[in-house]
């Protein structure tokens, strides 16, 4: 039997375009309940502080409030929460460890009500030494942020016993062979030490939460990307069976990482929990520059090569701030370990990285987390040796690169892609064997990204009576073209055309579990899921038919919203009516995806190595250090393109995410306090900054774990930037070791005989 | 800040303009913003706040065909005056074609910045029906999108300006 659905590979419009292009979608804060109330958050103004009394009697007092949060309230709970880590209040008890830590929330009848409570809320503070630097926070004598000999573990750690170090967190080494050796025996040996700032994700809806309580069940609205596992911290928070709590996920503007897990939700649920209302809590975008970020980086590399240019070894040391609270800071420093060596074959390497609290906003997720950070440092090491060892950037590549089936890191997936053909694409898109016109520079980066996270997904599939399907996944459409995507499964699967097949959001009461949406996994896993629940109903639609005609089911032809044999058809409301014998009824398919342990391709992880590709060109105006692009370029190593205009659009999405990394985008600190807390100082990039041109080709190797061979895609474009960047600045002889290229640094490192560089390293010694 | 205000009785202004073409008179507080009254008070709420700063450009809306940001804008200075939010847009069901440019072209992904996006665009093209490639980004230059790349955005807008030119895949030609 044949389903010829044609549901995939086909660039269908987005099916949720329409309702986005005339102002109808929905968003959480779009949201309004009869009685609901505006929360805003009261926050700390110190780095570090012990908190020794909250008066908010004048707040209670104001016309309009309705009720004053405080630590006070969370007596009968256990208010600390964090999936990986639960180091976190979900609201100030004693003491604050950043600026922007909440401390108090107003619920009132309307947000400038609840404005101006918070400035009548007294907190007295006893100043405490802070650590709001990583030097700070690994000196001998750094004030402890969690003083304690054993961290709790989250709901979702899997991380072993975690014992921290005065303020390590957590650390990850990962090794193959002997190092030291090899540097012994090496002609060419690279090294430095680079930083990677602190940056926002800037999704444009900031985090936003609805709660409402009825009775012990309460309710959430939310832009998170996770429903479910939000679901689970809150029941843990409040002591709640997971059934009674439900949380609702509307059209999210954007996450990128900065709604993965659990972010605004609680201290939203235990305002409205004490307000008796429905209560709801919209950030600021200062309120979600200090609700994650993306974490800052210290990083010492060395890379050791024979004197042909054969990679020999690499070691690398790193250090990540993940500010006062873990979040999600543990994952990312075991993907940036991972990251660390890049895609080549070596004899032997050696990576320790650190997550290291300090005060400052806790840090997170944010779109290709450890491999943004590491991959332009390992690449123009590379580019370096292949400078000394006189041969050419694209040659070392595809001499060193690892082969299909080759192990990436000791124990994990062997590599499921084709970087040779990877890289001779970007190599031919950047016209690389044609000369460059004067003053301009070429680079382009490698590398891979472990990529999946955990492979837990289901979906159902109910085909109804009048022959359209509604799709129930968790899956959170935040830009990326889920619902469309995860629709043309569905259409591929029972013939059905996208018009006929609906996805209403997330609602942990009506769509089944699904692990979370991020990693670049929706598409490769509940994407499975998805294909599964539908093939369940096309099994069931071609048993119906089958016995109809008296035939077997391969005899039988999907086609068209029915099933054929020869000539002969019967529709899918036909098939229904036959099996209910009435007009109503319906055929209900499910689909898992779960590790397989010890077989199966979801076995061994991660998932799939996401492919991290980009290159670049460019001049540099001498006078001012400004750097222009006169073209980038990037490959999507998709396996197979379910829409390649969707995977297209997240290439440039991606890839214009990665300028605004490399170019401008940082979060200045000055003694834990944001310098830059609005956009008029953060600049993110605007229509201007595009390049000149922009060229994406899609790799359909058909070589990932999904269904058809599909693996995801919309994060490696972004760490690709920054390594292309920057080797084409090194192509022009400006050599750098510090993220963003400002017009600044990059005249700086052009006049460098004439000024003063840095000479201190960032740490004097191993901590 | 309103503490100043507090305990006190809040001034009420009664104004009355146009929104997408209906009358509309309220009462408001002075210090309300359009933007909040657009959404609060009409349940209009394809305006979005993001940046709250005027540097974003999600909660454009026009004000007598000229795009103003809704977040820094008082609904009084709306006041006989004609507003055209993204609801308004659409006639009779009828896409505007920027609207069915944006579809067309997958200028859209997560939507948070389409409806500024589109009506500011909205404005260039009336007043400069054919603009240049340079002249649709700096006057797009005040809307972000995070999501987009801002690649098919410029497509969308140059297929509806009649400015595009015969091309191939995205963005592959230089300027
Ligand atoms: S919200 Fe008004 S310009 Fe950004
Ligand atoms: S589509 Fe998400 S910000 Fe533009």
């Amino acid at each position: 039997m044949t389903a010829s659905g044609s549901g995939i590979g086909r660039s269908v419009p987005r099916v949720d375009a329409r309702e986005k292009v005339t102002g109808q979608a929905r968003f959480a804060g779009d949201l309004k309940l009869p009685g609901m109330l505006h929360g805003k958050v009261l926050r700390s103004i110190y780095p570090h502080a012990r908190i020794l009394g909250v008066d908010v009697s004048k707040a209670e007092a104001l016309p309009g409030v309705v009720a004053v949060l405080t630590g006070a309230d969370l007596l009968d709970i256990d208010p600390y929460y964090g999936h990986s880590i639960k180091d976190r209040p979900l609201i100030a008890i004693d003491r604050v460890r950043f600026v922007g830590e909440p401390v108090a929330a107003v619920a009132a009848e309307d947000e400038a009500t609840a404005e101006a409570a918070l400035n009548l809320i007294e907190v007295e503070y006893e100043v405490l030494p802070a650590a709001t630097t990583m030097q700070a926070a690994l000196a001998e004598d750094a004030p402890l942020l969690h003083e304690v000999e054993k961290l709790r573990p989250g709901l979702f750690h899997g991380l072993g016993e975690l014992r921290p170090q005065g303020n390590i967190c957590y650390q990850h080494t990962i090794a193959r062979g002997e190092v030291a050796e090899a540097f012994e025996r090496a002609d060419i040996v690279v090294e430095g030490e680079y930083t990677f700032p602190a940056v926002y994700q800037y999704a444009m809806e900031p985090h936003t939460a609805v709660a409402q309580w009825e009775g012990d069940q309460v309710t959430v609205w939310a832009s998170c990307q996770h429903p479910y596992l939000v679901r689970a911290e809150l029941a843990d928070l409040f002591g709640l069976p997971v059934t009674d709590v439900r949380v609702i996920v509307p059209y999210v503007g954007g996450g990128f990482g900065s709604k993965s897990y659990t972010k605004m939700e609680p201290i939203t649920v235990a305002l409205a929990r004490k307000a008796r209302r429905p209560v709801r809590i919209a950030n600021r975008v200062d309120e979600a520059m200090v609700t994650t970020r993306r974490h800052n980086m210290v990083c010492r590399m060395r890379t050791a090569a024979s004197a042909d240019g054969t990679l020999l070894a690499r070691q690398v040391s790193l250090w990540l701030d993940t500010g006062a609270y873990a979040d999600n800071g543990p994952r990312v420093v075991a993907t940036a370990a991972d990251a660390a060596p890049g895609p080549y074959r070596w004899e032997s390497f050696h990576v320790d990285a650190y997550g290291v609290y300090t005060n400052r906003p806790p840090s997170g997720s944010y779109r290709a987390f450890g491999a943004t950070h590491l991959q332009w440092i390992g690449e123009s090491q590379v580019d370096e040796v292949a400078r000394r060892a006189g041969i050419d950037r694209v040659e070392i590549r595809l001499c060193n690169l690892l082969r299909p089936g080759e192990e990436v890191r000791p124990g994990g997936k062997p590599l499921d892609a084709d970087l040779v053909g990877d890289v001779r694409k970007i190599a031919e898109a950047l016209d690389w064997d044609s000369p460059k016109p004067p003053g301009t520079g070429r680079g382009l980066g490698v590398g891979l990204l472990a990529a999946g996270a955990r492979p837990v997904s289901t979906a159902i599939v109910r085909l109804q009576a009048d022959g359209t399907a509604l799709l129930l996944v968790s899956t959170t459409e935040m830009g990326q073209g889920a619902r469309t995507v995860l629709s043309q499964l569905v259409s591929e699967e029972l013939a059905l055309p996208v018009e006929r097949i609906k996805v209403p959001g997330g609602d942990t009461n009506v769509t089944p579990y699904d692990r979370s949406t991020g990693a670049s996994r929706s598409t490769t896993l509940a994407g499975k899921a998805v294909q599964r629940a539908a093939r369940q109903v096309r099994d069931e639609l071609l048993a119906i038919a089958g016995e109809h005609w008296g035939v077997a089911p391969h005899a039988l032809e999907l086609r068209q919203g029915a099933v054929w044999y020869g000539g002969k058809s019967l529709t899918f409301p036909d098939l229904i009516h036959e099996r209910f014998g009435f007009s109503g009824g319906e055929i209900i398919g499910h689909g898992t995806v779960r590790p397989e342990a010890g077989k199966g391709s979801y076995a061994a992880g991660p998932v799939f190595w996401e492919v991290c590709i980009g290159g670049a060109e460019v001049r540099v105006d001498p006078g001012t250090g400004r750097i222009h692009i006169l073209k980038l370029v990037s490959v999507a190593d998709v396996g197979h393109a379910v829409n390649p205009e969707l995977v297209e659009a997240q290439e440039m999405g991606a890839s214009m995410q990665g300028l605004g990394n490399a170019l401008f985008e940082e979060m200045v600190f000055d003694e834990g306090q944001i310098l830059n807390s609005t956009l008029l100082d953060y600049h993110v990039p605007t229509i201007e900054d595009l390049p000149d041109a922009f060229i994406s080709r899609l790799v359909e190797n058909e070589d990932g774990p999904g269904a058809y061979g599909i693996k995801g895609v919309g994060e490696g474009a972004l760490a690709g930037v920054p390594a292309a960047v920057v080797n084409a600045l090194a192509d022009l002889g400006i050599k750098v070791n510090e993220l963003p290229l400002t017009p600044e640094r990059i005249w700086r490192a052009l006049h460098a005989s004439d000024v003063p560089q840095r000479q201190e390293p960032i740490f004097k010694e191993n901590p | 800040m309103t503490e100043g205000l507090i305990g006190q009785e809040r001034p009420l202004v009664t104004i009355s303009l146009r929104v997408n073409g209906e009358p509309v008179e309220a009462v408001i507080e002075p210090r309300e913003l359009l933007l909040d009254f657009l959404r609060d008070r009409l349940g209009l709420m394809g305006a979005k706040r993001s940046c709250d700063t005027q540097v974003c450009g999600a909660c454009t809306v026009l004000l007598d065909d000229l795009p103003v940001s809704a977040c820094c804008t008082l609904a009084y200075e709306a006041r006989g005056r004609e507003v055209l939010t993204i609801e308004g847009l659409a006639q009779d069901g009828a896409l505007h074609p920027l609207q069915q440019a944006f579809i067309e072209h997958t200028a859209v992904q997560c939507g948070f910045c389409t409806s500024g996006m589109i009506l500011t665009a909205r404005s260039l093209l009336q007043d400069h029906p054919r603009p240049t490639r340079q002249e649709i980004r700096h006057y797009l230059k005040g809307n972000l999108c995070r999501c987009t790349g801002y690649w098919n955005i410029l497509k969308a807008v140059e297929s509806v300006a009649g400015s595009g030119r015969q091309r191939g895949r995205v963005g592959e030609e230089a300027t």
